[in-house]
């Protein structure tokens, strides 16, 4: 028992990780100008369909391909932002939130059109690395460790770079941002790109570990929103560890009852968070 | 800000082009969905046209079109079975109407020709499209839809519009514990699914006790595994944990986590998709089980694609390319033999398709050649003469015995039965599908432990 909640724990945390960045694409655009992204989860199809498409087509190492995968991300991402999301960024939510749902619609539906719905396999695997009594997926530890990588540079950017100190002060306070001669639109915008570009990477990781369907993304959507509600919405490293957290509810739960209770307990962690920690449980910096 | 609007336009249109001109490099699963897509319409204008030229034929007796109706899943989960199934059932109507259509005792020459649609394997969608393929299509006959869930939705709509309705990629035994009088099975059903894989295990290891259940929630898996957990139980085996997952999961190490170190065998599994990625990701974890049997996915050719994760793997099927059934078995068994050999049927559907029949292919041809045999002994396709000729089927086909339940269960399939593969390694050290059980149908040996 010892052995196997150990294991369960560490596949949880691998697991984790990789639904961290997936929701810190969701939480920083929402953090910056209130849009709840609803094409969240589609992009991270496309991140899926992407690394399959170069690893099967052009024989790429699915993680070296998730270079070129991110820059994918970035111009879906401004292209998105530029279509649908500019022109309603200023109006009530409901609306960026429509736009942002029916752009989600167009993608799964030529998705669907072009791919079908069947299932698909990046069938690339680093085979099992054993320790000790644990023995765990190549393919998770790479992939835990390239959402490590993803989530420092995330940081990195955020804390040490002029753009990223600009999109700081955009989320803190715009129209401040603006008379200090930022230009919002363009800032707005390359955050929208940064954001998809998570979630194609997640994407792209996720579908080294798991088969997927042009539809799989709900189910990562919704994960994204349980963490970014964790995590505290618009902190994007509460969301990695909210990430953990979610992973560690996912594989340790299972040890003591049965799987079907996961989501239940989930979402109760979901609606608790919203009631008793609406800035999430590490307390999100407040506008 | 206009530039900027048109440049990104161009990037995404520049995309969609890559996208689409990739996909016919795609491997064969996402291009043969697609492909039978738009054949469909095209065939089903041409058949139009004629169809409707008959009708006047019809009424001086020479010549009848019967329409079958059914839906197939071009796009959803069950896309592979599914699209095997109505390769099958497509082969037989290609076949009987090449030959000149079905010639009746009267005289009467039935042709066929056949209507569907894309159930994207949803149970919400088919019993809509059934009523559509009933009233607006004006379907003879039905073939069900593949997977038992969609089947049982549909059963009740065949029933209440009274049509006959085949079930092909269907095993659930409830489907005929509700006063159904017209719907027939032609899988060996759901609670004789798994039990000969307790037989096979107590043959390979009579010290072997101790079973652990995973399987999909679905109607078909449960059925199967909860029968087949009773059946263990009677035979003295322990069942550790017997827990569900949910249809389209993709992560299964919750589930490989919770099953106990010292657990001699691993059975359940649900359909293709999920069967495959259970299979890996159990080799993945390096489980310790000895005996593994998931249903449905192991006997799919397809299957050997995941590589060594394959290898042990056994599974139930209904039917096998190398299955022994023949018209000197049937003498034996003294029954009637009836459709092509087992080898014909191979070769045609290999020339037809490229690729060997598996058995989902094989019961939707199957299905087909219940409907023509019924209509051939009715001598009409007068409804309450059809179902009497199935009540009384009883014959030996390439698939194996036929014969239905009239009683209780009515239209349960009751004379066949299933037959067990494993992918064994080869001298060659390729994978190959053996049949391992019963003894009597098997190619090899079972190998155990697995790996």
């Amino acid at each position: 028992m010892p052995n196997q909640l150990l294991q369960s724990l560490v596949d949880g945390l691998l697991l984790g990780s990789v639904y961290g960045v997936a929701a810190m694409g969701l939480t920083l655009i929402w953090g910056v100008m209130r849009v709840i992204n609803l094409t969240h989860g589609p992009l991270i199809v496309v991140g899926m369909f992407a690394t399959y498409l170069l690893f099967t087509h052009l024989g790429l190492n699915p993680y070296l391909g998730l270079v070129l995968v991110a820059i994918l991300g970035l111009l879906a991402g401004l292209a998105v932002y530029f279509i649908a999301v500019q022109r309603v960024i200023n109006a009530p939510y409901l609306s960026s939130l429509l736009s942002t749902y029916a752009v989600s619609m167009i993608l799964i539906g030529v998705g669907t059109f072009v791919f079908t719905s069947s299932p698909q396999n990046v069938d690339y695997t680093l085979g099992t690395w054993g320790l000790g009594a644990l023995s765990v997926p190549g393919n998770r530890v790479v992939g835990a460790i390239t959402a490590f990588i993803v989530a420092g540079l995330l940081y990195l950017f955020l804390n040490r770079t002029r753009p990223g100190k600009a999109i700081r002060a955009v989320a803190n306070n715009r129209a401040a941002a603006e008379l200090m001669g930022i230009p919002s639109n363009r800032i707005l915008a390359l955050s929208f790109g940064i954001g998809a570009m998570l979630a194609v990477v997640a994407g792209g990781v996720i579908a080294t570990f798991f088969p997927f369907t042009v539809l799989s993304g709900s189910d990562y959507q919704l994960k994204s929103f349980v963490i970014g509600v964790l995590g505290g919405l618009g902190n994007p490293i509460g969301a990695l560890v909210g990430g953990l957290l979610l992973g560690i509810v996912e594989g340790v739960v299972p040890m003591f009852m049965p799987v079907g209770w996961v989501p239940v307990l989930e979402f109760g962690l979901f609606i608790a968070a919203l009631v008793f920690f609406p800035n999430g449980l590490f307390g999100a910096r407040r506008r | 800000m206009r530039k900027l609007v048109l440049g990104t336009l161009v990037i995404l249109i520049v995309l969609f082009a890559a996208a689409c001109a990739s996909t016919p490099a795609a491997p064969s699963t996402a291009q043969q969905p697609a492909q039978s897509a738009a054949q469909q319409p095209a065939q089903n204008a041409a058949q139009a046209p004629a169809q409707n030229a008959a009708q006047p034929a019809a009424k001086a007796g020479a010549e009848k079109t019967v329409t079958i109706g059914f839906t197939t899943s071009q796009t959803g989960s069950a896309n592979l079975e599914s699209g095997r199934q109505t390769n099958g059932f497509k082969m037989w109507m290609d076949e009987i109407n090449s030959k000149g259509g079905l010639k009746l005792a009267d005289g009467t020459v039935l042709k066929f020709t056949s209507k569907s649609y894309d159930d994207e394997s949803k149970k919400d969608r088919v019993q809509e499209l059934y009523t559509k393929l009933i009233n607006d299509d004006k379907a003879d006959f039905l073939i069900s839809p593949y997977s038992s869930g969609l089947a049982d939705a549909v059963a009740v709509v065949a029933e209440q519009n009274g049509k006959i309705m085949i079930t092909a990629g269907a095993a659930s035994d409830s489907t005929h514990q509700q006063g159904y009088t017209l719907v027939y099975q032609t899988y060996t059903p759901a609670s004789r699914y798994l039990t000969g894989a307790i037989d096979l295990l107590a043959k390979l290891d009579p010290n072997a006790k101790k079973i652990a259940i995973i399987h999909e929630k679905d109607k078909f898996s449960t059925d199967v595994v909860n029968a087949a957990a009773k059946y263990a139980q009677d035979k003295g085996y322990t069942v550790m944990i017997n827990e569900g997952y949910d249809t389209g999961t993709a992560d299964f190490s919750a589930f490989i986590n919770k099953v106990p170190a010292d657990a001699d065998a691993i059975i359940g599994g649900g359909h293709f998709a999920d069967g495959e990625t259970f299979a890996k990701q159990l080799a993945e974890k390096n489980t310790k089980a000895k005996f593994i049997s998931l249903l449905v996915a192991p006997p799919e050719p397809k299957f050997s694609e995941i590589g060594a994760a394959a290898q042990g793997i056994v599974g139930p099927s209904q039917w096998e390319p190398t299955v022994k059934y023949s018209a000197d078995a049937a003498k034996a068994a003294n029954m009637e033999w009836y459709g092509p050999s087992v080898a014909d049927f191979v070769n045609a559907y290999k020339t037809k398709y490229n690729e060997d029949p598996s058995y989902h292919a094989a019961g939707g041809y199957t299905a087909g050649l219940i409907l023509q045999k019924a209509l051939e002994k009715a001598g009409s396709t007068d409804k309450d003469k059809v179902k009497a000729a199935l009540d009384s089927t009883a014959m030996m086909t390439m698939f194996g015995p036929l014969k239905f339940d009239t009683d209780k269960q009515h239209g349960l399939q009751t004379g066949h039965d299933m037959v067990y593969v494993q992918w064994q390694k080869g001298a060659d050290g390729k994978l190959a599908k053996q049949v391992v059980w019963p003894e009597a149908s098997k190619t090899a040996s079972g190998v155990y432990p697995l790996r």
